[in-house]
């Protein structure tokens, strides 16, 4: 699979459901016969995975969200996320 | 503490256009009484995601015979439920799935018997090969992510290297290959089903090389046969702990196949709120956490992690819904599965239909 790029434009796979579980209050992605359970980060990011958006604007989107002093964490930490979602298939590129 | 509910099945009806000789429907399914409303699996759907469920698998006998499935797939997506629906695939047209797809169902399992036509229908008790392949291209033009789903039994499992080439061609995003269990028609057929050691282990070698040669373009899970193990599969990731199973007329069960076990009484969801028999049903509460366990489950180090088995199996094979799974070689019963391993042989088949449903279960 080739390396997730900064211009690369992710969504969420077909069979992937993003959810608010209310019962323990956080984000789950859904998908046949599993759940993934999210971290706010992770939620946010794959919120913002609309086939649109870069990899690099969901970056700067979520450096405005949570702050510039946070942006070499987000920038390293966002690709990483979404290469891994994407090795399981849901997230497409 | 009553653990979170976090996946259902829901078995919309016992019709079916298959016969299937290893159906999972329980024996007697003839005689069960009128099927849930609309309304009344709407509720359900509310109480099981208000108990904390997100999955819930549609299923049947064949589910796409219910003219309402629409309203179903609404409600349960109303819901907010992953809605899956598990198909044999044959009343489904462009125009259904469309439908569907717009009703918000979110993906669809759609088995197959086999990768020979023959093969596929003789175990099929019906003509279905054709209009499976061609449902499987319906349902990817629709839109829809599919799973095929293939039970494995001695006169396809050889072929699991063409069922992986199949579904990769089909358009699959998941293959999932599972051993025959023996419960229900499956128990009835088994001598004849039962794989031999040697072609069970050449298949899990064969899915291996698929696996790798199909990565990236197909997932493929192998459902293992516990026949084949020393120690006991999680049956249901334990009894009541996140998953029921509601029968046609509505009643709560703690996975597909426990009606057999006579000395339970299951509750119904028309006489009490799904809600209240999670937590109180006494059918439910019998084999929860490990409180029921007998020797050699109750000091046994494995507990925590395969539950002590399953208890239809026990109740099947060691006679005591209580006993230790006989599949586990530490069972005192574990003879009896080594021998139904040895014993495979050729008789009549029992076909999975309503006169043999009847004719099984009548009064002797």
């Amino acid at each position: 699979m080739n390396p997730l790029g900064i211009a690369d434009r992710p969504r969420l796979a077909a069979r992937a459901r993003l959810k608010w579980d209310e019962r323990e209050k956080r984000h789950v992605l859904l998908f046949p016969e599993a759940a993934l359970v999210l971290n706010a980060t992770a939620a946010e990011t794959l919120k913002l995975c609309d086939g649109i958006r870069t990899v690099g604007a969901i970056v700067d989107e979520l450096c405005a969200r949570f702050g510039e002093q946070n942006r070499a964490a987000i920038a390293e930490h966002v690709p990483e996320l979404l290469r891994r979602i994407r090795e399981r298939g849901l997230v497409e590129t | 503490m009553i653990p979170r509910l976090y996946t259902v099945v829901a078995e919309l009806t016992y019709r079916c256009p298959l016969r299937c000789l290893y159906c999972s429907n329980p024996i007697e399914f003839a005689n069960s009484c009128a099927e849930l409303t609309t309304d009344e699996w709407a509720r359900v759907f509310r109480d099981a995601a208000a108990l904390g469920a997100l999955q819930l698998h549609l299923s049947g006998g064949e589910p796409a015979l219910r003219p309402d499935l629409r309203e179903l797939v609404r409600a349960a997506r109303a819901a907010d439920l992953y809605v899956n629906l598990i198909t044999s695939g044959a009343p489904l047209d462009e125009r259904r799935l469309a439908e569907l797809r717009a009703d918000g169902l979110d993906h669809i399992q759609l088995s197959i018997q086999d990768t020979d036509r023959e093969s596929a229908e003789l175990v099929a008790g019906a003509r279905s090969f054709e209009r499976k392949l061609s449902a499987a291209g319906m349902i990817r033009r629709a839109g829809f992510p599919l799973t095929l789903n293939v039970v494995l039994h001695r006169f396809n499992i050889e072929r699991v290297a063409e069922m992986a080439e199949l579904a990769a061609a089909l358009g699959a995003d998941r293959l999932e290959l599972a051993n025959a269990q023996y419960y229900g028609w499956a128990m009835l057929n088994r001598a004849i089903l039962m794989p031999s050691r040697e072609q069970y282990d050449r298949a899990e070698l064969a899915v291996r090389e698929m696996r790798e040669r199909l990565r990236g373009k197909i997932e493929i899970v192998f459902v293992r046969a516990d026949y084949f193990a020393d120690r006991p599969k999680p049956c249901m990731g334990g009894w009541a702990r996140s998953y029921v199973c509601i029968t046609p007329s509505g009643f709560v069960l703690p996975c597909h196949a426990a009606a057999m076990i006579g000395s339970l009484r299951f509750d119904n969801v028309r006489d009490r709120p799904l809600e209240e028999i999670w937590r109180d049903s006494a059918a439910l509460n019998a084999f929860r956490g490990e409180d029921w366990m007998e020797e050699p489950c109750r000091s046994c180090a494995n507990r925590t992690i395969d539950f002590g088995g399953c208890r239809c199996q026990a109740f099947m094979v060691a006679g005591d819904a209580r006993a230790a799974d006989p599949v586990c070689s530490l069972s005192p019963f574990h003879h009896r599965v080594s021998a139904a391993l040895s014993a495979s042989e050729t008789r009549e088949p029992v076909y999975r239909n309503a006169l043999n449903s009847r004719r099984l279960c009548a009064p002797r």
